[in-house]
């Protein structure tokens, strides 16, 4: 089954323009910086020699795939991501669904998180600094706000989206209220929750980049500016494609989850040739 | 909740006695229904004609329970309408099956919340229905996968199911292509003589309702009230060929005819005109 499905991907043009496209992004970056050496560029480091340290086993400028330090400040992120996320998620569907689903609960819980939500996530950091002690917490709630807010917004609007002819049928067929939020409100809002939980977890990475850079010792976005006050600027490279790379991955795993909840809706897009 | 009752031996009488309903505010009102009187005779198939957009859905929203009348009464064997609930089913306009259920879950979907009757006995009578109205093999696919007339089978079957006292059937073939509608009008004429359950079914097809009436109500222009109640003694069981007979002919004719001037009404009052009139001296009333 693996194996036809890999032969049915390799007969379509979207593995070759895959491979196409990164061709062309690292022979433009390999050109500008390597290549012609342009003047903008001279600083920085090219892919060839980003690569070749990535993948060495004794490092010049000590980190690369093979050295433990890489992947703590790996981990730490990541940990940290999962930590915000998972508190995001859990607050923000349930908050979404109630402001969704209950009108009173709306009107007095909207206005707060309109406020709330334009302010931008750097204003919050001495907020979190003075609230928290410590180096761990401050950043992850930082994260957490951020992406809480996306979800939230998103799981209202998802069950503004669904038709009101779900609800009458329920009704009519008997439903009470419990059984509507469960078997209307939810499954009708998954589409929305999804694509705010996919923008959420970017927005979280976004935010706690941000936050490491500001306070911490460990973490991707320490590491990315220690490296550039250190002018190992191969090594801030390095940081910037790993965090590229595991945010790629993590948006992939809750696409992954998203599918595997709503088989209904990956055959509706499937039968409209998606 | 009432004891199960044995359908095809189900009486429901449906009353609407003086039922007005309105929008708007104070100051702009717009009268949807207004003074709405009709008996909606049990075991008979009352079929309710009106132009488009002279308040047919208000009325089944009304009925359904989903709304409440400004003032009037429905009365559902004597007792009044309060709100939604299962001893009216509707079938809707478009399809409101649950896209997140496979046509079985949908089916099952109200008696499992209900809980009046154990699993074992609703999943033996899903699989009847969805095999009576065919269905059978498309149990697990989810409604997108199906085509515009299996969902609406599958409503039906999502309607049947909890022995409604009396089915509410809101254009229910609305947007389907002439041959599955065709098909449905047949399906759903034999449904009904097999056990005929009350059923109140709204259109805007004069064909379609003469096909399927024992009683055709033709509705007036908005304020929508009872312009005329006919009679159709087609002979059942129906079948297409009976279309062509004089008989129905007579009846489309002065269907038609009333129609026709409820339109024209509107349209005049529309435009502030008697433009319509002067056209209409010709080739009305076809």
């Amino acid at each position: 089954m693996t194996l036809y499905r890999f032969k049915k991907a390799l007969s379509t043009p979207t593995p070759y323009l895959m491979f196409f496209g990164i061709a062309l992004w690292l022979g433009c970056y390999y050109l500008f910086v390597e290549g012609w050496q342009l003047p903008r560029f001279n600083k920085l480091p090219g892919p060839v020699e980003v690569i070749t340290e990535w993948l060495n086993p004794n490092p010049d400028w000590g980190m690369s795939l093979f050295t433990p330090i890489y992947y703590e400040h790996t981990l730490v992120s990541c940990r940290r991501i999962l930590i915000a996320f998972a508190i995001a998620t859990g607050v923000g569907v349930p908050l979404g669904l109630f402001m969704g689903w209950s009108k009173t609960f709306r009107d007095y819980s909207f206005p707060i998180l309109e406020t709330l939500r334009p302010i931008p996530i750097l204003a919050w950091v001495p907020l979190a600094i003075l609230m928290f002690s410590g180096l761990e917490t401050p950043v992850i709630y930082l994260a957490t706000l951020a992406s809480l807010f996306v979800t939230t917004l998103n799981t209202l609007l998802g069950v503004d989206s669904i038709d009101e002819e779900y609800f009458r049928a329920a009704r009519c067929l008997g439903a009470k209220p419990h059984h509507v939020f469960m078997h209307v409100v939810i499954p009708g809002a998954l589409p929305f929750i999804f694509t705010g939980l996919q923008i959420s977890i970017g927005v979280a990475w976004f935010s706690l980049v941000a936050a490491e850079m500001v306070s911490g010792e460990f973490g991707l976005g320490y590491l990315i500016v220690d490296a550039y006050m250190n002018v190992t600027y191969v090594i801030m490279v390095i940081g910037m494609l790993t965090l590229g790379f595991v945010g790629w991955f993590s948006a992939a795993l809750v696409r992954i989850a998203g599918n595997r909840m709503m088989e209904w809706r990956v055959r509706a897009l499937a039968l409209e040739g998606r | 909740m009432n004891a199960e009752v044995k359908s095809g031996q189900n009486q429901a009488t449906l009353e609407l006695q003086n039922v007005s309903r309105s929008y708007g505010d104070e100051w702009s009102q717009e009268h949807i229904i207004a003074d709405f009187s009709l008996t909606v005779e049990s075991n008979k198939l009352t079929v309710l004609v009106g132009p488009s957009g002279c308040g047919k859905s208000t009325l089944v929203n009304l009925i359904a329970g989903f709304d409440k009348p400004d003032s009037g009464k429905i009365l559902l064997n004597g007792k009044q309408v309060t709100g939604p609930g299962q001893d009216r089913m509707v079938v809707f306009q478009e399809t409101a099956l649950m896209p997140w259920q496979t046509t079985r879950q949908n089916v099952v979907f109200g008696p499992k919340l209900r809980g009046e009757r154990s699993d074992a006995d609703i999943d033996a009578e899903a699989n009847r229905l969805l095999d009576k109205v065919g269905l059978a093999e498309f149990k697990d696919k989810y409604p997108i996968q199906l085509s515009g007339g299996m969902q609406r089978r599958a409503e039906l079957a999502r309607a049947m199911i909890n022995h409604p006292l009396i089915m509410i059937m809101d254009e229910p073939f609305r947007g389907l292509d002439a041959m599955s509608r065709e098909l449905m009008q047949e399906f759903f004429v034999r449904l009904y003589e097999e056990n005929r359950r009350t059923n109140l079914f709204v259109t805007s097809e004069i064909e379609e309702a003469i096909f399927l009436a024992d009683r055709l109500v033709v509705l007036s222009n908005r304020p929508t009230s009872v312009r005329k109640v006919i009679d159709i003694t087609l002979p059942r069981p129906r079948d297409f060929h009976m279309l062509s007979s004089t008989e129905a002919y007579e009846y489309k004719r002065e269907a038609m005819e009333l129609l026709h001037e409820e339109a024209m009404r509107s349209f005049n009052r529309a435009s502030g005109s008697g433009l319509m009139d002067a056209i209409a001296g010709g080739g009305g009333g076809d």
